[in-house]
């Protein structure tokens, strides 16, 4: 009898942890839900775009977007594959509140041969008061490299 | 103040643009942005690969400074939403990006921007957005 391989999505916290620019910023992983997949990350006074307000930048949403639709994109597709994002649609609802958390839930709703359909909301309590959208496409590009069995 | 000292203290006193280590270039009043090359900035350690959200967010930037800089606004613009179509993946190298305002209304711009690294000729990803202006 052999056990079920574990979930990809095992992966994320080291994949998360194993990417420079998200290392950078200090997003980390939370976890996966019928929602999604979601990541965090601590307000930082270095990351913030709006000195007035003291408002996270945009840019920093965009990378956690980004990032957070394509663990969406391998958790679909259920192991390694390399993936790019073809583009990414950020629509801006309001300004994040300064000094709280930032958490990003990213599901992909369709997944065909080569193309990954991602939906994704940013929020910092509740994902149905959304800071911002994202509606993204990632290309798959290529097949996955199978281990030949023994 | 001229244009460019202005235009300088704007990206400034962005502490993004600053974590980001954001420089520019003034000619006329037409601005490139530059974002020097930084091992932070990977995404793909394997490629290795500038991280996409890297560049939307420097691309974000350059159609803020822009838009500051051409309609001497004292306070940022308020992205309503950008879209950033992804052409080449961002290699190891310094990033460039120019914004192309392509109308600037009562109360919302259109920008367009581009960036490119290398060569202007092969961008590596462009974006559209659209500003509030009157907050």
């Amino acid at each position: 009898m052999s056990t079920p391989p574990p979930p990809f999505s095992d992966m994320f916290a080291a994949i998360i942890d194993g990417t420079p620019y998200m290392q950078a910023i200090g997003a980390y992983y939370i976890g996966k839900s019928q929602d999604g997949i979601s990541m965090g990350l601590a307000y930082r006074d270095d990351l913030v775009g709006d000195p007035q307000s003291g408002v996270l930048a945009g840019g920093v949403l965009t990378a956690m977007l980004d990032h957070g639709c394509g663990l969406a994109v391998w958790d679909r597709l259920d192991e390694f594959k390399p993936i790019a994002t073809l583009d990414l649609r950020i629509d801006y609802m309001r300004a994040a509140k300064p000094g709280e958390d930032l958490i990003i839930t990213a599901k992909c709703y369709k997944l065909t041969r080569s193309i990954g359909f991602v939906r994704a909301f940013a929020y910092e309590d509740t994902a149905t008061d959304p800071i911002a959208a994202a509606q993204a496409a990632f290309i798959i590009t290529s097949a996955p490299t199978k281990v030949p069995p023994l | 103040m001229t244009l460019s000292e202005a235009s300088r203290q704007i990206l400034q006193s962005i502490p993004f643009a600053r974590f980001l280590n954001v420089s520019m270039e003034l000619a006329g009043n037409e601005l490139t942005l530059k974002l020097p090359f930084n091992d932070k900035l990977i995404g793909n350690p394997v490629l290795p690969a500038l991280h996409g959200g890297v560049i939307g967010a420097f691309m974000e930037m350059a159609a803020m400074t822009q838009l500051s800089v051409s309609e001497n606004y004292s306070h940022l613009p308020k992205p309503i939403n950008v879209s950033v179509q992804y052409l080449r993946s961002g290699k190891a190298l310094d990033t460039f990006a120019r914004a192309h305002l392509n109308r600037v209304g009562r109360s919302i711009a259109n920008v367009e921007v581009i960036a490119w690294q290398d060569n202007k000729t092969l961008p590596i990803a462009t974006l559209q957005s659209h500003f509030l202006l009157n907050l």
